[in-house]
């Protein structure tokens, strides 16, 4: 991989409490017993993520573990006690004020777990607000709004209140708000964590749609390791305010770096997270259509179980690069640890 | 364990019997022991605080400067700033505009008529609400001006109108400052607490040395007097913003003044409009007391009758505040609920998009030009008023001749078995006595820190004279709030268990609370006459409100669990109330009876006006005679009594509160 690193956290610690500086001045790297003891409590602690250009980068974890913290000291939202954030190669937090409110303006976007709209605002004033405080020409911004309004599938609700719409309908106000600026850093806190299941599919739906389209670098929360699966090209997990693993779901579930990160692995089924590279005999050439060597083997399981011969394998480009046949497929259907 | 307690009981029981015994017979004893001092304080001993005080004062108004700027500079620019815009609408509302002085004056334009103003207050209703609140505003401006109040009233409604945005806006100012600088918010924090225990009447007198006799010194002392919950509010709204919220507003790229105005002053609005409805009710609640240092309006109208006893016309200036005072605050309250809901955007023409606005404007030009020739569009005929004074005369006079007995039989029964009693008790007690049992008090409730403000605070009270009217004013408060809550609780606790007693009480507590305080006398007096009982149940009518909504609110939020729990164990519902709910619910009572207490002693200078010889009085004959050490001195000692009575009472619903394990 040598994509271009977008955003990047260098040993950022936070800690809550009244002598939290002292502390990291004196122990650059306290033990969690010397946290407690110091009366301080570490919601974020040593956090090295590198974030590449394009992806889609989820930080997973169960409540308390400290992702908000992570990723609000990712946005400067937080001050972060020590340690560095590099975006775009530029450490942000030595960013003065005026830098500071620039770089939101033009470079970032924030969904909110709570869809934090504004409730004075109707859907259209609501979506160009980022607009609207930069001096924005009204009917440039107004057309750019409705551009996104239109986007999320909400073209009609323009006039509409925050409280005149559902759940999801609000939350795709906010994913249009964050996105009206054109932002290239796109943070969204547990997005969908608020919206009942069937809504909460949908979105993920939508939302892969937009990124297929807006190719966006995103850092996503959540603390539903399924969701995580669903969207992710690679997964931090977090506990206690550590980072414990980063890597592609794939990876997480064949090489689980500790028995927490199994723990969580464990329920998830293996087809919905294996792809065919992982699979494929590299090599070889099967028969039929190629099938792409990032689907997921649940996706094509059928196709390969009723063929009688291996099915040729392709990458992006196209090239054949291997083939599957349906005993490899069998395996992860059926094998250990295939079913939660 | 139980044997501790007991001791303990049998000590504060020894001690208030010795308190009573010895108050009782304290003269007695005094000349006895040929020790008078014991209980009359010694004019000689007093130390001269109020020369003093006027002196200072003097000094600040006639030579205090801080290089060229002289103090009375800045009083007279805070003046000129209030005077420009009250001016204006005191011309538009009451007075016209006029050209020239005396003799030579000419009116170049009337005031706004009568009939402008009622369709101006039915669209603000319809606007704000609906029909029907549009009709009750429209009615009750309707009956100022058939029972003949109108001008007075309109005098009354611009220094509302001067008084509320100035009250609500600097409020709102100063609790955003409080919200960005926390320590700016320690600073104030307790300066609110101070300001709302210290009543009104100790900061008349400085305000009408500053600012001179007349309404502007009257609306400053209704700013000072209205603005604190604003601020408290404002600091509490934005705090309570979603976080998220906040953070969006930074992520967006706000600067800080776009996140105060445009993010979360917006998203806190409900709860703000809560507080311009606050400042407007005590705005109104000053009204008479502020014409008591140069307001006109209705206020002086029953000033002017309380001083004349004349029953018929304060009753009528009184209810007329009592109308002025509803139609405002539904008005408020529908207007803070409409700008909770936002417009709807309506589109076409200026005229389509305010219908309302278009057709009063029109309605003033027509009154304005055809109301030369026909003077009835101007001014309400004062033919036609009517006027009721003459019926409230009679049905007293009637009351009076029939119900005599009756009436002083009830009086003269409180006045032996309950009020002179504790009169002599606390004025016959020899003062070194009381500051001792005041200082073990503090001393048991909140430590040697309260033991030195209660020893110190009376001790300042003594010295400065005012020992025998404080004691006045401690028996006349006392004795209100000790009925108030013997009234107030059960009401209360019978509010909070049964649900429709719950909703006739609330009515009447509500209805009670609208009501400017002043007004609560005129019918008392009409009955008793001047004097101590008069004074008594005026402030037990004012002071009730917080004895039931605290008592009710507490009964109610004792735990269900709890209350499950003692049905369990088989309780009688007697055996619940006494054993579970009342000690559970006592920490809120106890600071409804803080409430009771600071009301209590707010409507002090009300009471003076009945000839009761407390520091309300004092007050009063200071802001009479101008004298402003006197003044100052006798509001202090309101002030400090307020202050002890509030951190005692804290410290005893803290002590509960720990007892029953609610807080450690
Ligand atoms: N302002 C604060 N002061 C003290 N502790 C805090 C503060 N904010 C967060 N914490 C602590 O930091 C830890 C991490 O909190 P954080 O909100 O980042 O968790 P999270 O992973 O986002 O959880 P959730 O899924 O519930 O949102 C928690 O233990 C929390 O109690
Ligand atoms: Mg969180």
């Amino acid at each position: 991989m040598s994509a271009k690193i977008k955003l990047a956290c260098r040993n950022v610690w936070k800690l809550y409490g009244a002598n939290a500086e002292t502390l990291l001045k004196a122990n650059p790297s306290p033990s969690a017993d010397e946290i407690r003891n110091a009366n301080t409590v570490g919601a974020v602690r040593a956090a090295n993520i590198e974030i590449e250009e394009g992806e889609i980068f989820v930080i997973m974890g169960l409540s308390g573990s400290g992702k908000s913290t992570l990723v609000r000291c990712l946005s400067r939202l937080i001050e972060p006690t020590s340690g560095e954030v590099l975006f775009d190669g530029v450490d942000l937090l030595k960013a003065d004020g005026k830098a500071l409110i620039d770089i939101r303006r033009h470079k970032m976007g924030m969904v909110f777990q709570h869809f934090a709209l504004l409730p004075h605002l109707t859907v259209l004033q609501n979506v160009m607000f980022p607009l609207t405080i930069q001096a924005a020409p009204e009917a440039e911004a107004e057309a750019r709004a409705r551009e996104v309004v239109e986007l999320v599938g909400l073209k009609g609700r323009e006039g509409n209140y925050p409280r005149q719409l559902s759940g999801g309908q609000q939350q795709r106000v906010g994913i249009a708000r964050s996105l009206v600026t054109e932002p290239d850093l796109w943070f969204l806190d547990e997005p969908f964590s608020a919206l009942d299941p069937l809504i909460r599919r949908e979105m993920q739906d939508e939302f892969l749609r937009l990124q297929g389209r807006l190719h966006k670098t995103i850092v996503f929360i959540t603390h539903d390791f399924e969701e995580a699966v669903r969207l992710a090209d690679r997964i931090a997990i977090m506990k206690d305010g550590e980072v414990i693993q980063v890597a592609t779901p794939e990876k997480l579930v064949m090489n689980p770096a500790t028995d927490y990160v199994a723990e969580f692995t464990k329920h998830i089924p293996r087809s919905k997270v294996l792809s065919l590279a992982g699979l494929m005999t590299p090599g070889a050439v099967g028969e039929g259509a190629p099938l792409l060597h990032s689907a997921k083997v649940a996706d094509v399981a059928e196709r390969i179980i009723a063929s009688d011969a291996p099915l040729s394998v392709q990458d992006d480009a196209g090239q054949i690069i291997g083939a599957v046949d349906r005993m490899a497929v069998a395996k992860v259907l059926f094998g250990e640890g295939s079913t939660p | 364990m139980i044997q501790r307690f007991d001791r303990r009981t049998v000590i504060v029981l020894a001690l208030v019997i010795v308190t009573i015994v010895l108050g009782y017979h304290g003269r007695d004893l005094s000349k006895a022991l040929d020790m008078r001092w014991i209980v009359k304080y010694p004019s000689a001993w007093v130390l001269p605080f109020k020369s003093v005080i006027s002196e200072a004062m003097r000094w600040l108004i006639e030579d205090a400067a801080i290089g060229p700027v002289s103090f009375t500079d800045v009083t007279r620019a805070i003046a000129w700033a209030i005077e420009q815009p009250y001016n204006l609408i005191l011309a538009l509302l009451a007075t016209g505009f006029v050209s020239g002085l005396g003799n030579e004056a000419q009116v170049i334009l009337p005031a706004v008529s009568w009939i402008v103003v009622i369709a101006a207050v039915l669209a603000l209703g319809h606007y704000c609400r609906d029909w029907g609140l549009a009709l009750l505003a429209g009615a009750c401006f309707l009956y100022l001006a058939v029972f003949g109040q109108w001008d007075s009233a309109m005098v009354t409604l611009a220094s509302v109108l001067i008084a509320v945005p100035i009250g609500a806006g600097g409020g709102l100012l100063v609790g955003v400052w409080a919200y960005r600088h926390p320590t700016g918010e320690k600073i104030l924090s307790p300066i609110l607490d101070l300001m709302q225990t210290i009543p009104i009447f100790a900061y008349l007198v400085p305000i009408l040395f500053m600012f001179g006799f007349g309404p502007i010194s009257a609306l400053v002392a209704t700013i000072i007097y209205a603005t604190p919950p604003m601020v408290r509010i404002t600091t509490m709204a934005l705090k309570a913003v979603d976080p998220e919220i906040v953070d969006f507003g930074r992520m967006a790229g706000t600067t800080e003044r776009q996140l105060m105005w445009r993010v979360l002053i917006p998203s806190a609005r409900q709860s703000l409009m809560v507080g311009v409805n606050q400042v407007i009710m005590l705005t109104l609640n000053m009204v008479i007391i502020a014409s008591m240092i140069g307001a006109g309006g209705l206020g002086f109208d029953v000033l002017a009758a309380l001083r004349r006893l004349d029953i018929g016309a304060g009753f009528e200036a009184g209810l007329a505040i009592v109308v002025l005072a509803i139609a405002v605050d539904r008005l408020s309250q529908a207007f803070a609920e409409r700008m909770g809901r936002m417009p709807e955007r309506t589109t076409g023409s200026f005229v389509a998009r305010h219908k309302r606005t278009v057709l009063v404007g029109a309605l003033l030009l027509m009154t304005w030009t055809v109301g030369q020739v026909i003077p009835l569009l101007q001014d309400y005929p004062a033919t036609r008023t009517l006027t009721t004074g003459a019926f409230w005369d009679d049905t007293i006079k009637y009351l009076n001749v029939n119900y005599f007995d009756q009436f002083e039989a009830v009086k003269v029964f409180f006045l032996n078995w309950f009020m002179i009693p504790i009169k002599k008790v606390l004025l016959g007690m020899p003062w070194p006595w009381a500051i001792a049992m005041l200082v073990l008090l503090g001393w048991s409730a909140g430590g040697w820190r309260l033991a030195l403000l209660c020893g110190g605070l009376a001790g300042l009270i003594l010295v400065s004279g005012l020992w025998a009217k404080a004691m006045v004013t401690v028996y006349l408060c006392g004795a209100s709030v000790v009925l108030a809550t013997v009234i107030g609780v059960p009401l209360g606790v019978w509010a909070a268990l049964n649900r429709r007693a719950g909703v006739a009480i609330n009515l009447f507590i509500d209805t009670l609370q609208t009501l400017p305080s002043f007004v609560y006398l005129i019918p008392v007096v009409m009955l008793f006459r001047v004097g101590d009982f008069t004074a008594l149940i005026a402030i037990v009518l004012y002071a009730l409100a917080p004895a039931v909504r605290y008592a009710a609110h507490g009964v109610r939020n004792v735990s269900g669990e709890l209350v499950e729990a003692g049905l369990v164990s088989g309780c009688t519902p007697l055996q619940l109330l006494r054993h579970i709910r009342l000690p559970l619910a006592l920490p809120e009572i106890l600071l409804g009876l803080n409430q009771t207490i600071m009301l209590a002693l707010s409507m002090l200078v009300i009471t003076a006006l009945v000839g009761t010889r407390d520091l309300g009085q004092e007050v009063y004959i200071a802001l009479t005679k101008a004298d402003i050490g006197r003044g100052v001195v006798a509001g202090l000692a309101i002030a400090f009594i307020a202050i002890l009575a509030d951190r005692l009472i804290k410290a005893g619903a803290q002590q509960a509160r720990i007892r029953f394990g609610l807080e450690n």
